[in-house]
């Protein structure tokens, strides 16, 4: 029987909104604050569900630890008190939250095996969240 | 069509034991879970019903009859319980959060009639949860 299981972790880091396609109006017109030279940081909560049929023998979709050890591997030290902007993955992509949503699910889909990953959801603050369910994704 | 969700909470205690497996994989694929004199958590069970709002009455369900089968169904056998030894489907089956959800579903799924049954969700921690959807 296949479930989807949601585990929760968070990270803080800073970054900075600001595109190079843009001039330095259109930039502050577009991103206010965020706009902001120096960048600013937020706590990130982000959320990851994986699914799969429920293992017969171990009553589990996947071992939470595999989770866990690959999402700080992979997710949390790359960008656990860093500045987004100096990745080279925001070198041209800026780092909305959007794009850290997405770019989240694309290193997890590469490199958690045991589960299939439905979902991406991160939180910015308490009032804003993005879901990342895929490039090919039918929303239930 | 309009989902519905209610909420309650129940504690209880478990640990994490396949007779399938050995001492040393039961230790290995369980951790600190698999302490045979159990632990505990405050488990926040969801369950959200989807049904057409009935034009009279203005509820796609009676949240007090949901209210009193999520209770007698679920919350009755299982709070402030040891799992593995006092809930029939944990003698056979690992209490996972994943089976306690599909565990649910089961109870409550004959028991709804009003609403159709749409998802069970059982958080065992605020950062840990399960969602299911009945069988597929």
């Amino acid at each position: 029987m296949k479930a989807h299981l949601t585990r929760r972790y968070r990270f803080s880091a800073s970054h900075r909104l600001h595109s190079p396609e843009m001039s330095a109006e259109e930039n502050l017109a577009t991103y206010g604050k965020c706009n902001n030279p120096h960048g600013h940081g937020h706590n990130y909560a982000l959320e990851v569900t994986v699914s799969g049929p429920v293992d017969a023998t171990t009553g589990m979709v996947c071992n939470l630890v595999d989770l866990d050890d690959c999402v700080k591997r992979e997710v949390l030290s790359r960008y656990h008190l860093e500045n987004l902007n100096t990745r080279k993955e925001f070198d041209v992509t800026v780092p909305t939250t959007e794009n850290l949503c997405i770019e989240i699910f694309e290193i997890l889909q590469r490199s958690f095996p045991y589960a299939h990953l439905e979902r991406v959801r991160l939180e910015e603050t308490m009032m804003n969240s993005f879901e990342y369910t895929g490039k090919n994704a039918a929303r239930n | 069509m309009v989902y519905l969700t209610r909420k309650a909470e129940f504690s209880a205690s478990h640990y994490y034991h396949s007779p399938e497996f050995t001492p040393e994989e039961n230790s290995r694929v369980f951790g600190k879970c698999n302490n045979p004199n159990g632990h505990g958590h405050n488990y926040t069970l969801e369950v959200t019903v989807k049904g057409e709002v009935d034009p009279r009455s203005g509820f796609v369900v009676d949240l007090k009859q949901l209210k009193e089968i999520m209770h007698r169904e679920v919350l009755d056998a299982m709070d402030h319980r040891f799992l593995n030894k006092e809930v029939p489907e944990f003698m056979t089956k690992v209490p996972t959060t994943e089976n306690i959800a599909i565990a649910a579903w089961q109870r409550l799924k004959p028991r709804l009639q009003q609403a159709q049954l749409h998802r069970v969700r059982v958080y065992e921690t605020p950062d840990l949860f399960v969602d299911f959807y009945g069988e597929e």
